[in-house]
């Protein structure tokens, strides 16, 4: 009986111990909490992002107070988490990494906070046109460019010049076939990389930009969807039969970053992606061919309009209880002090690209980087508005339309898109299909009558 | 007033069950009401009632067809290769064989890998067309790297998931193989029994009990695959390995379509309830 009294006299101790102890860290963390505030940053794992991450501390070290937590996350499953946060008010998210296509929609809808009363240093009238106007909504700028892009052709200049090919300035699509044909020898080398992975930020993206060339437009005035008409179908059966007979094995599973891995390692003779991807493939740590690769303007076919533009922008969602705090960190990221730090670090050849004037202007970024020039003129080409493809639209947005519904309709075509590729359904299937839930989504939101 | 044993049970009962209801009404009658509108999450939530827009969508969506087969299959092949493998691997487990714990506990393990971790695994060491392992041994011999998950998509996953469950079969089978008495074996045998009928007569009808419970455990958790498909191929290509839990998640959470996924849950709702009074029936034959 005495032993179970001192078992329960000494448990009795020890609970006030462990309540003491709770309350002591408890109070330290709180305390700790007030001095530091902690942002949450979500962002797409695309290579310029991570290496934000490993310059953060620059930040830190001129914002004591500050503490960063980023979370790197795939492009689809970005868009899953930061939809829900924002569309839920969940506040999980101080800073979310968004693009051209949801800027200007939640700019609209008031879930983001405006970048007004932006410090000078900032320099707001540097950043590109088309950058700017894409991430604004009637002129309130709602998230600043990280980095922006628009589309060029990559190419091996050791296996074009061991055939005897030359690229043009300004190649066509049938001739990047003839090439793709004369240079295809795998397992070694395939003749063209491209991305096939479905989702509308990868292959429905992109496969947007070849219907663009062929001079087609998602839907027409009326807002009917055009997939099956023979614009489309030229553009996308050409797609299919190029990579599918040109292409590596498994494209259908390649995004922007499967593909930048496979050119890295020397198995594609070309890529047609995002200009970002020519920092990456020109650096000599990532890269196995980083001095035999030289740059050539986005394929044409019927029209050289309809070029990619695209930026990834950081933004605070509306409601942030750390709005001084995020703006402080954005304005980091996004300044000309940025850039420069990236240079200093990484070289010119490395920062991020096609967001600023200044960034072009700088002689030694033209100098260090041998894609500046054309990644420039791309994206001055680039045209979002709705006279930018051959025939005008009814949408804002080059390879997307500004729609909420187009984030189902993207989604929906892309898998249609890479369900052809991998040979499992006939190119006119797929794009019936594609066309059918388009009709179906536009005439539930209220599009079609 | 007197109460009763029974309603004085029912009155201190009552908060559990209404917690228990609670529980499962308001999630599905918030479905039930959803179902009704169009909602676009991009949209920031409900713009108005749309009838049976999204049902009507729904049910006559390619898509649908697709994930019921995929799921059909899925569940059928599955039950097929778990069972008549387990039966044939847990027969060669019971044999007293060199190191035979080991052994076991080797076979086992694939059951205690983590469902995304497996599909991982297999997407990028195994199926890789150009980095993969069996990539890998086809070069050696000078063939190319086959593309597994878009060219048989559903037989890779049905391969992974195989690679899973049949150890769990195989472990049910081996405790019922163990449980056999060794003398009855023994006296068929002396009373001229070949091995067929053997198995037939005196082994089968010992292990019905455990393929049963097989049968009913594995196709709650085929019904309703998820992290394979969602890692290894994400429905694709095109709607080749979509099923019904997938499609479900497809519209909800990659096309933000509020409406029409939770349209789908009810109908998945009414078929999983067709296949459980089935196999409930079934199995009431049987134990």
């Amino acid at each position: 009986m005495k032993l179970f009294f001192k078992i329960i006299t000494l448990l009795i101790s020890l609970k006030e111990f462990m309540l003491k102890l709770i309350s002591t860290i408890s109070l330290f963390l709180f305390s700790f909490s007030v001095f530091a505030e902690k942002l949450t940053i979500v962002s797409v794992n695309n290579g310029d992002m991570v290496r934000m991450q490993k310059l953060a501390s620059d930040f830190t070290k001129k914002n004591p107070g500050i503490e960063l937590d980023f979370q790197f996350m795939e492009e689809n499953v970005l868009r899953q988490k930061v939809t829900l946060d924002i569309t839920n008010k969940g506040g999980a998210y101080d800073i979310m990494t968004i693009g051209m296509y949801e800027a200007p929609m939640w700019g609209e809808k008031g879930w983001l906070v405006p970048m007004n009363d932006l410090p000078s240093s900032f320099d707001i009238d540097d950043i590109l046109p088309a950058v700017r106007g894409g991430l604004s909504h009637n002129g309130v700028l709602y998230a600043a460019p990280f980095y922006g892009e628009s589309s060029f052709t990559m190419y091996r200049v050791d296996l074009f010049a061991e055939k005897g090919l030359t690229m043009p300035d300004k190649p066509t699509w049938g001739e990047i076939y003839k090439f793709a044909k004369a240079l295809h020898n795998p397992p070694e080398v395939n003749g063209i990389c491209l991305r096939g992975k479905p989702g509308w930020g990868e292959n429905a993206a992109f496969i947007g930009t070849v219907a663009n060339a062929f001079g087609a437009r998602w839907v027409d005035d009326q807002w009917n969807p055009q997939l099956t008409g023979p614009a489309w179908t030229h553009a996308f059966s050409f797609y299919v039969d190029l990579v599918q007979n040109y292409g590596p094995k498994g494209a259908p599973n390649n995004g922007f970053n499967e593909n930048l891995k496979l050119f890295n390692q020397g198995k594609c003779a070309m890529w047609i992606d995002a200009t970002v991807a020519a920092s990456f493939v020109t650096n000599k740590e990532e890269s196995t061919v980083y001095n035999k690769v030289n740059f050539a303007l986005a394929p044409s076919a019927v029209t050289e309009k309809g070029g990619w533009l695209w930026s990834w922008a950081i933004a605070i969602p509306a409601g942030t209880k750390k709005e001084a705090a995020a703006k402080k960190f954005i304005m980091w990221a996004t300044s000309k002090d940025y850039i420069e730090l990236v240079a200093d670090k990484h070289g010119w050849a490395n920062v991020p690209p096609g967001t600023r004037t200044s960034t072009y202007t700088n002689p030694m970024y033209l100098n260090n980087a041998p894609f500046a020039r054309l990644t420039l003129a791309a994206m001055n080409a680039a045209d979002p508005s709705m006279t930018g493809t051959l025939k005008p639209k009814p949408y804002i947005g080059v390879q997307f339309m500004t729609i909420p519904e187009f984030q189902a309709i993207g989604t929906e075509a892309g898998r249609q898109f890479s369900a052809a590729l991998a040979g499992k359904k006939s190119v006119e299937d797929a794009l019936e299909s594609a066309n059918k839930s388009a009709y179906k989504i536009l005439k539930k939101g209220r599009y079609i009558k | 007033m007197q109460l009763t044993r029974v309603s004085y049970g029912k009155i201190i009962l009552s908060p559990t069950i209404i917690i228990l209801l609670l529980w499962i009404l308001v999630p599905l009658a918030l479905t039930v009401y959803y179902s009704f509108q169009s909602y676009n999450m991009l949209d920031g939530g409900s713009t108005g009632y749309i009838g049976w827009m999204n049902y009507e969508f729904f049910i006559f969506d390619e898509a649908f067809y697709d994930a019921i087969i995929n799921t059909f299959i899925t569940v059928l092949s599955l039950l097929l290769f778990t069972v008549f493998f387990g039966f044939i691997f847990a027969s060669l487990l019971n044999s007293d064989i060199f190191l035979s714990g080991l052994v076991k506990v080797l076979y086992i393990s694939p059951f205690l890998v983590i469902p995304t971790v497996s599909a991982l695994l297999w997407k990028n060491l195994m199926m890789d067309p150009i980095n993969g392992f069996i990539a890998f041994l086809l070069n050696l011999f000078n063939y190319e790297g086959i593309d597994f998950l878009n060219e048989y998509p559903l037989a890779s996953i049905i391969t992974m998931l195989s690679w899973t469950w049949i150890p769990f079969a195989t472990l049910l089978i081996l405790t019922s193989l163990k449980s056999i008495d060794k003398q009855m074996i023994e006296s068929a045998k002396i009373d001229g029994a070949n091995t067929f009928q053997i198995s037939i007569f005196i082994i089968l009808p010992n292990i019905i009990r455990s393929i049963n419970v097989i049968i009913l455990l594995e196709t709650i958790f085929f019904l309703a695959v998820f992290a394979e498909i969602s890692i290894a191929t994400n429905g694709g290509p095109g709607t080749e390995t979509t099923n019904l839990p997938f499609l479900i998640f497809q519209k909800g959470l990659q096309n933000f379509d509020v409406g029409e996924s939770s349209a789908g849950g009810l109908i998945a709702v009414l078929l999983a309830n067709f296949v459980a009074i089935f196999l409930i029936n079934l199995l009431r034959k049987n134990i």
